[in-house]
């Protein structure tokens, strides 16, 4: 039983990651609506900082999950397996490339990230107007990307554990205790 | 002829006496910027349009006076977002203040190629005295002056209502400014 759960750690993760990633996009789409203002200035700074923790926090959970052997798959046809695998690599893959995007898109556009207001980053290309608007696309089509592969992965979660009953959800429980009281 | 010697006579005593009918500011080769901090967030403006009346003499005890006038729609950004937002009414409020001055009240010397201005500036209806410690440099028939000081841009209302929150937007804004001169006498 226990080897067919995550470890603590990625557990921790995951979680930390949905909610943080989730903030993200939440905050991206609802900021650029704003007119230029106090608010939007300040949802935009929190918005990098909370990006580039994105990025700081899938790097380690890269490190993780390449150097931890994840649970055996449960059994399900080979073309789920592959499209939920799939689906995984994608979304590794854009937990780095949409915080990047974003980053050098700030770059771009002159302003600079500082962490927390307290940290300069370095600059990762120099200012650059026309450069700065193709990142800006780039940056949003990942990310909506993300989104959309996101929710993917949770209609797939759901699909499995109302339709399927294979109980893969308590995988990722980061409370196991309530399920042996269960 | 002898008419045309009296004209010519008169107006090199002119320049005598009143060195500043030729003392020019240079615009190609001047720069006055500014920087502050948005959320710790540097940002670095300047401005591409102002002139200036001179009438300094490095020699004198009592060296003159200098008056900048600066287009305050002439501010220049790196991003086109900030520069809309710079001439709105919260900011410079460019259509009724188009124009920010500095004029120096008193200058005296520092030490060698040193001079501290005392002046008045004002922005956006308020005057401010200022003390600017400004640094001259010869290159050439070009003298060069060079200086910073730092402003409380709450001082003159530039970022009102909801834009004074200096957690936002700093309040401290560092201006500098190289300022290119012709036609002041050598020290």
């Amino acid at each position: 039983m226990h080897e067919q759960r995550y470890s603590q750690t990625a557990i921790a993760i995951h979680w930390l990651a949905a909610l943080g990633i989730t903030a993200a996009i939440a905050m991206g789409v609802y900021m650029v609506a704003l007119p230029m203002s106090p608010a939007r200035l300040r949802l935009i700074n929190w918005h990098k900082w909370l990006g580039v923790s994105i990025l700081v926090l899938s790097t380690v959970r890269l490190l993780w999950r390449l150097t931890h052997r994840p649970p055996a798959d449960l059994p399900m046809p080979s073309w789920q397996l592959r499209a939920a695998h799939l689906v995984h690599g994608v979304m590794y893959a854009l937990f780095f490339a949409v915080p990047l995007t974003g980053w050098t898109y700030s770059s771009a556009a002159g302003f600079p990230v500082v962490l927390f207001g307290v940290l300069p980053l370095p600059d990762l290309v120099s200012p650059d107007t026309s450069l700065a608007a193709v990142l800006k696309a780039l940056h949003v089509t990942l990310a909506l990307t993300l989104g959309a592969v996101i929710t993917l992965h949770v209609m797939a979660v759901i699909k499995h554990q109302l339709i399927d009953r294979d109980g893969i959800l308590s995988r990722m429980d980061p409370w196991p205790i309530r399920n042996l009281e269960a | 002829m002898k008419s045309l010697r009296r004209i010519t006579c008169c107006a090199s005593a002119l320049l005598v006496f009143f060195p500043a009918y030729a003392q020019k500011l240079e615009p190609a080769q001047s720069e006055i910027s500014f920087a502050f901090k948005q959320m710790g967030v540097p940002v670095e403006g300047r401005f591409s349009t102002f002139a200036g009346q001179f009438s300094f003499d490095p020699k004198k005890a009592d060296p003159g006076k200098v008056v900048l006038i600066i287009d305050t729609g002439s501010a220049r950004f790196g991003s086109p977002d900030t520069q809309t937002e710079a001439v709105k009414a919260e900011w410079f409020n460019v259509a009724k203040f188009p124009q920010a001055t500095l004029e120096s009240t008193a200058i005296a010397a520092a030490g060698p190629g040193k001079y501290d201005l005392t002046g008045r500036l004002s922005i956006k209806g308020v005057a401010r005295e200022v003390r600017i410690p400004v640094a001259l440099a010869r290159a050439g028939a070009i003298t060069v002056a060079t200086g910073a000081f730092t402003l409380k841009r709450l001082d003159f209302k530039i970022g009102e209502g909801d834009w004074s929150d200096p957690s936002m937007v700093a309040n401290d804004v560092q201006v500098k400014f190289k300022l290119a001169l012709s036609g002041i006498a050598a020290p």
